[in-house]
């Protein structure tokens, strides 16, 4: 039957985004919407002496003119963030209050302090421009590696630290390097990122006075989240009178899981005016007011003995936290990053310690990978030019020291649970035909051009997340998801998840999941998600999560619609539920010709004419999925690059993946996952670069000075994938929407730092800094 | 953003020095300048509004004249904002030295850009700023080299620079003029203006 789990079935959801029948937020529209404009600051860093609203309020069209201290005065409380960090000394994360917009400081080029609400966009516009607000600019703290040195941004906050915060076993650590027969050593920045979805972020927030309820409809990666967060830390509304709804979206990584200020404000104008507000960024605010991704400095060693064998990894890492905490910025750099430094290897001694650093640029949060690639290049980096000092093959040196006995546990507490890293590589290794290199090397020196090399063997903790051990870990939420798979009386299914999908394709995963538990065909499953009225809770996306815990909530539910089958179907085919088989969409009583189709079971059960006795009518089940660990997606991705040494362009002339994200509902939308993460990758490696001069003003806030991967950047990818089933879920999946941003920037710039013969070159690897290297070399 | 640059113009010292130091000159030499007032005895305002196509953006400067030296030049601290479109900020050192009958400008100039402009005008920067300033020196060399020579105007040849030119006896206007505005950050801030107007076409046209 076509749809069933291992099939590459099309994604349904495409026909409307490719026809114009997608429903994006933009899209709608609520009777006599107002519009909002935002007005920003240009400073970096300044005290907002006055706002002077009054010619902006008189502006023609302009319905009201709220400022920060309107939002307060109204109830409206501080952004929070949602996951708490200790220091090293046991204290709390420091955390700077964050109005949604800025009352008396603005601490970032971009940060709102005024919203315009009129009748056009265009007399919103106007409005914005007419207010006059007296700044007094004070000197910044704009750079990463000198804010801790700075000008002291906020109040009680000392040296820009909100936090210095460590892993692992310190005395342990420093033994190996005393015992090392070689360290290799490494600095290097993580370059900062800048999201650019290509739907902006917007929303339509519509206020019912009749049922005094706030309709918030908006770019939301977890509206439930949303709604939470709004309602018991911002005060906004009570949850019941609180709905958010995320239509179709395109594209998060993970820029929108966050709470902004924009759509807060704009839900409490709607209710404060009786009337619905529109807002939608356009691309220069979604650059300065994005969360922001990476943007690390870090030293980090690896001990080893003479033969390769891995003894010991040291590592600090400042990591630029921007303004303020986003609603999760103080576990990307920790407990995302930290966990993850034992890569695929025995290492049996880490220390890393990471100072959380305010500093007067945007808030940088979780995106695409979120700390793990991050992660990823530190040992990936660390590995491959470890290899080159102790002339050893690269695969080599990873096979002497990967794990092959599981579960495993990391001296920086994780428990992989299964994996074959070994496996991948053998076969990243053959379809790379790195065998085949030294020919073509030599084939590319004659055309003058320089050709290199570069492996990552990445590992990532996915499926977020354990409740349990995530909530002792900070975090202010549990983690698993939910599902509902309600049973219609025709025997078709509707399924509801708190997964979000915006480019993930779910609509087709989980409906071929669901599909095949049932043996009914996938064009009966409706899969319905993003909205906080229509399915109880959830937790949304991120993190490779959906499928890992979203999927098996599915799971869950369907077995149970299952067990309820046997029994309906047991009374009426006059036997016993233990006596039933349920097998591709039919009821049977075993050793007879007795049997109901899955639709007959449905119908009795809402049509309860002959039902068993205590059994409620109705078919329609529940479950809240709690995973028991995380999944461990892991895999070798092999990076061929040619350097022109004239221009100092980089082409990617390969690029392999060999990925093992456990079990594969549809390989088709894995394979798509892997291309896009491979792309955002490469992107990072060779392109994208957030950058902010030392005056905080953010000189890449165009697509002019931050360049974007495009399809001429980018090799036609190998991809292909292993499979260790993920031992403690019921479909066996690991997750693999981030795999590609975590591996492809080490292996990059590992087979660029190969045909340049240089141990280190910073990302991206612009043409500039190559023919520099180069020059250099 | 940084400039430097030298003009030579066909006239005295002095009377660059007064005119770089006049109000009604440089409002004239300054393209979509609505006002120029004096503030204080080194302090100035202005509104500027640049143009282009249908979009206009509107900044307001304050000026700080320092290191005060007729007629030998002058130190300029401007703050301009644009509201949405951002803001500039910086100085001038302007040199006048004589050249014959003529005299030679000299500045050096350094600013920066906050906001909008930063964020999407960096690149147009330094180039949109020199054609400005350009523009400025030849208006400001016609304004001195034309109207107020009329023995140069007699001896046919308005521009050149073998023009005699009289001198004025007295140097009164440099010493009231040294009190007033100045040239080349009213250059450079024309310059910053055009881009704050392409910006903002550049925001309201998508």
């Amino acid at each position: 039957m076509n749809g069933m789990i291992g099939q590459p079935v099309r994604r349904r959801e495409d026909i409307r985004f490719i026809t114009g029948r997608g429903r994006y937020t933009d899209d709608l529209a609520a009777a006599g919407q107002a519009y909002a404009v935002f007005a920003r600051s240009p400073y970096a860093r300044a005290r907002l002496a006055k706002v002077d609203t009054a010619a902006a309020k008189a502006s023609p069209g302009v319905v009201a003119v709220f400022t920060g201290a309107d939002l307060a005065a109204g109830g409206i409380a501080a952004l929070p963030c949602g996951w708490l960090v200790k220091s090293t000394d046991g204290t709390d994360m420091k955390v700077a209050p964050r109005p949604p917009l800025a009352i008396s400081v603005v601490n970032f080029v971009g940060e709102p302090y005024a919203v315009v609400i009129a009748d056009s966009l265009e007399a919103a516009r106007a409005g914005a421009e007419a207010i006059e607000a007296d700044f007094q600019d004070l000197p910044p703290a704009a750079n990463l590696a000198t804010a801790m040195d700075g000008p002291q941004i906020h109040e009680g906050i000392e040296q820009n630290r909100s936090f210095h915060w460590a892993l692992g076993n310190q005395a342990k650590t420093e033994a190996a390097f005393a015992a090392a027969a070689h360290v290799t050593r490494l600095e290097f920045a993580n370059n900062r990122l800048i999201p650019n979805a290509i739907e902006p972020r917007a929303c339509l927030a519509n206020y019912d006075a009749a049922s005094d309820e706030i309709t918030l409809t908006t770019t939301s990666q977890n509206p439930h989240l949303e709604r939470l967060v709004l309602s018991a830390f911002v005060g906004l509304a009570p949850e019941h009178k609180l709905r958010v709804i995320s239509p179709d979206v395109g594209g998060g990584f993970g820029s929108k899981i966050f709470i902004y200020p924009e759509e807060t404000a704009a839900a409490w104008a709607a209710r404060e005016l009786r009337r619905a507000v529109k807002w939608t960024a356009d691309r220069s605010e979604a650059f300065l007011s994005d969360a922001h991704g990476r943007d690390h400095l870090t030293t980090a060693e690896l001990a080893m003995d003479a033969q390769g064998t891995f003894l010991g990894l040291r590592v600090h890492t400042r990591a630029n936290l921007g303004a303020y905490l986003s609603t999760f910025a103080s576990s990307v750099p920790t407990y995302l990053y930290g966990t993850l430094l034992a890569g695929q290897y025995r290492t049996p001694a880490i220390w890393v310690e990471v100072d959380g650093v305010y500093t007067n640029t945007a808030p940088v949060d979780a995106y695409r990978g979120a700390g793990r690639p991050e992660a990823t290049y530190v040992v990936e980096r660390l590995v491959e030019t470890a290899a080159r000092e102790l002339k050893l093959d690269p695969a080599e040196i990873r096979r002497r020291n990967f794990i092959h006995e599981f579960p495993y546990e990391t001296p920086v507490a994780l428990v992989y649970d299964i994996g074959d890293y070994e496996q991948s590589l053998a076969r990243a290794l053959t379809l790379a035909d790195v065998a085949g290199f030294p020919q073509r090397r030599a084939e590319a020196e004659k055309r003058g051009m320089k050709r290199g090399l570069g492996y990552s063997c990445y590992i990532e903790a996915c499926g977020l997340a354990p409740s349990q051990l995530a909530i002792s870990l900070g975090a202010g939420v549990g983690l698993y998801e939910s599902g509902e798979v309600r049973v219609n009386p025709t025997g078709s299914v509707t399924v509801f998840t708190g997964s979000h999908s915006h480019g993930q394709g779910h609509e087709t995963t989980f409906a071929q999941v669901v599909a095949t538990k049932f043996g009914i065909p996938i064009e009966q499953v409706e899969v319905v998600h993003g909205d906080t009225g229509r399915m109880e809770f959830g937790l949304g996306t991120y993190g490779s999560r959906s499928l890992a815990v979203g999927g098996s909530a599915l799971v869950k539910s369907a077995e149970k619609v299952i067990e309820k089958g046997k029994k309906i179907s047991g009374h009426m085919l006059e036997t016993t539920p233990d006596d039933i088989d349920f097998e591709d969409g039919v009821y049977r009583a075993r050793g007879t010709n007795r049997q109901m189709t899955f639709g007959e079971v449905a119908l009795a059960a809402y049509v309860p004419a002959n039902f068993p006795e205590g059994l409620e009518p109705g078919l329609s089940e529940k479950t809240f999925y709690d995973p028991k660990n995380f999944t461990y997606p892991a895999g070798s991705h092999i990076a061929e690059v040619e350097i022109d040494p004239e221009t100092g362009v980089v082409k990617v002339v390969a690029f392999t993946a060999v990925d093992d994200f456990g079990e594969i509902i549809n390989p088709m939308i894995v394979e798509g996952q892997v291309h896009g993460g491979v792309a955002q990758g490469i992107g990072q490696a060779l392109l994208e670069h957030g950058v902010y001069d030392d005056t905080g003003q953010l000189i890449t806030g165009s697509f002019m000075d931050y360049a974007m991967p495009r399809a001429g950047d980018l090799p036609s990818f190998s991809v292909e994938t292993t499979v260790t089933p993920c031992t403690h879920n019921p479909l066996g999946a690991k997750g693999c929407g981030e795999a590609g941003a975590i591996g492809a920037p080490a292996a990059i710039i590992n087979a660029v730092t190969d045909a340049l013969g240089v141990k280190d070159i910073a990302m991206p690897a612009s043409p500039e800094r190559v023919w520099r290297a180069l020059q250099g070399a | 953003m940084e400039q430097a640059g030298e003009h030579r113009i066909a006239a005295p010292r002095d009377r660059v020095w007064a005119a770089l130091n006049d109000p009604a000159v440089l409002k004239r030499c300054i393209e979509g300048c609505e006002a120029l007032e004096r503030t204080g005895p080194e302090t100035l305002t202005a509104r500027v509004r640049a143009r282009v196509g249908p979009v206009s953006a509107v900044f307001s400067g304050d000026i700080a004249l320092k290191d005060l030296d007729p007629p030998n030049g002058y130190t300029l601290e401007v703050s301009a904002k644009g509201g949405a479109a951002g803001f500039a900020k910086g100085q001038a050192r302007v040199k006048l030295a004589e050249d014959g009958a003529a005299t030679v400008l000299a500045y050096t100039a350094e600013g920066s850009v906050g906001g909008k402009l930063a964020q999407v005008g960096q690149r147009l920067i330094d180039a949109a700023a020199r054609k400005t300033a350009d523009d400025f020196f030849n208006a400001f060399a016609r304004e001195l080299e034309e109207p107020a020579t009329p023995d140069a105007a007699a001896a046919g040849e308005p521009g050149g620079a073998a023009t005699p030119v009289p001198v004025p006896t007295g140097d009164v206007p440099a010493a009231q003029a040294a009190t007033r505005g100045g040239a080349l950050v009213w250059g450079g801030l024309a310059a910053v203006l055009v881009i704050a107007a392409l910006v903002a076409w550049w925001l309201t046209a998508r």
